[in-house]
């Protein structure tokens, strides 16, 4: 059984729970009083399929697929306007990565959607150094669709990327060798423990498990 | 006056032959002038910034930031940490906040953390340059410094977001803040208060991922800018900076505009009106001339 199909199981019927209990300060859901300042003060608001009061009323519908497999908490900015403005003080900006999060931990994101997988590039990137080597995330965006689409990226981006390179703002040499930190083994251990930690967590709360 | 010590997060894009390098080289120059001794946290890493949450779950992300602040409290002990990213800057406290507000999760980090001998005291707090800059220097003290006041330059004081929210500086709204603003006037430029593209996002991370919607984004920004007669933008932030500087060749063809609107941090303006070269401003880091400068810079 997948996981989102054991998840399915074990929350029937009641998608704010599962929120609650699996996202990220998914428990502050149920304070949205859905005023909409949030939905008018995001920058991608007009991207947005169901801006954020709209996320927030149809985690408490239970129309559970629909928000999971939504685009629209991939458009955040992390600007943190809705934060700041929100009556209810909703920490909505981190919801919204929060259910990002648990959309693709489920494998629920739509595919081939931009920021969720620019986003994995991010995170992996910087795992291998623990410093971001942005010569090589760069060029992994550009082909992150494939090799095609990725050249005809590459030179619209010509003209950045010459502008970088001519002020010393982008190196060839990262290709190669790249800023890492100096204690690798150190970091990598201390990562791997807390993903260990953060798995473990999962699991307790997850299917098979208490409820 | 006593020297200043910070505790020093630079982050990956000020690093050599990273974007925002030349930050860095003004950052380096305006301190020198202002006295301030900056120590680089030994062998920090990434915050994971904005766009982690994809990859990295809850833990994994305030580990990260745990263990930049436990080499700090360990080799920089007794100093605030300083960050000059946006991004490093409200990732850290961010982190810092939610492990003082949830106990399991500071006892989680640590068990990651002493896999390499390292231990999160999280007593430290976590600033950014500019609150260094205002509320431990102080406007008087910072105009005290100009030899070359940035005279009939106007300039557009461009917050942006992360600088600004949630946290932003102390005694400034949200709204409106206007720390930018009393910047560049105590600078000796013209300051333009009523520019109203000021805390508007540039897209962030997502000029990336999204690059029409975000480069939408950027034209207002700039095209708020020209409508007030400004000569450049100034931004505390290396994500605006890059984002509102880099696309403007993009957003021409796109739009048709005409756009060549040069973009300075706050630290490029004070190493010029400090009376520094060029080269120490990191002038040459302009991807579009900053001409009225490097012309002050030259006299």
């Amino acid at each position: 059984m997948s996981m989102n199909q054991a998840m399915v199981e074990k929350y029937r019927n009641n998608f704010l729970k599962e929120v609650e209990a699996n996202v990220e300060e998914g428990e502050w859901v149920k304070m949205c009083m859905q005023c909409g300042v949030c939905s008018g003060s995001c920058p991608f608001g007009n991207h947005w399929a169901h801006p954020p009061q709209e996320l927030f009323m149809m985690i408490r519908a239970g129309k559970r697929e629909e928000v999971l497999t939504s685009d629209s908490m991939w458009m955040c900015t992390s600007c943190y306007n809705c934060i700041a403005r929100c009556p209810r003080e909703l920490p909505i900006t981190h919801l919204m990565h929060g259910l990002a999060h648990y959309a693709k931990r489920l494998g629920l994101v739509p595919k081939n959607q931009p920021t969720a997988k620019f986003a994995q590039l991010f995170w992996d990137n910087l795992m291998k150094k623990g410093r971001i080597n942005e010569l090589k995330l760069g060029m992994s965006i550009y082909f992150m669709n494939g090799f095609g689409e990725g050249v005809k990226t590459a030179l619209k981006m010509k003209g950045v990327g010459m502008g970088m390179m001519k002020t010393a703002r982008m190196s060839p040499m990262e290709m190669v060798g790249g800023h890492a930190v100096k204690d690798l083994s150190g970091f990598h251990k201390v990562l791997q423990k807390a993903k260990e930690l953060e798995d473990a967590r999962i699991a307790q709360h997850g299917p098979g498990h208490g409820a | 006056m006593a020297k200043k010590e910070y505790s020093f997060y630079p982050g990956c894009s000020s690093q050599k032959g990273a974007s925002s390098s030349n930050y860095l080289v003004s950052v380096q120059t305006m301190c020198e002038e202002l006295d301030v001794q900056l120590n680089e946290i030994p062998d920090w890493n990434c915050c994971s910034a904005s766009v982690g949450y994809a990859g990295g779950g809850e833990l994994p992300r305030l580990t990260l930031s745990a263990r930049t602040i436990a080499l700090s409290e360990e080799h920089n002990p007794g100093q605030d940490i300083v960050a000059t990213c946006a991004a490093c800057w409200l990732a850290t406290r961010e982190a810092a906040e939610r492990l003082h507000e949830d106990q399991s999760l500071m006892a989680e980090a640590n068990t990651a953390l002493a896999e390499a001998g390292l231990k999160l005291k999280n007593e430290t707090p976590i600033k950014h340059m500019a609150e260094i800059l205002i509320e431990d220097i102080g406007y008087e003290e910072l105009g005290a410094k100009v030899k070359k006041p940035l005279e009939g330059i106007k300039i557009a004081g461009y917050v942006g977001c992360q600088t600004n929210r949630p946290f932003g500086i102390a005694g400034e709204s949200f709204e409106n803040p206007k720390y930018l603003d009393k910047l560049v006037e105590t600078l000796g430029g013209d300051s333009i208060p009523d520019y109203e593209a000021k805390v508007q996002c540039c897209g962030g991370g997502l000029a990336f991922s999204e690059p029409e919607k975000s480069q939408e984004l950027i034209k207002g920004i700039i095209e708020a800018a020209y409508d007030h007669g400004a000569d450049m933008i100034v931004t505390p932030c290396p994500v605006c900076q890059m984002n509102v500087e880099v696309y403007q060749d993009q957003i021409n063809d796109t739009y048709g505009t005409k756009f060549k609107m040069p973009v300075v941090y706050y630290s490029t303006l004070m190493a010029v009106a400090y009376g520094r070269s060029a080269k120490d401003a990191a002038l040459n880091g302009q991807v579009i001339p900053a001409k009225q400068l490097e012309a002050l810079a030259g006299k």
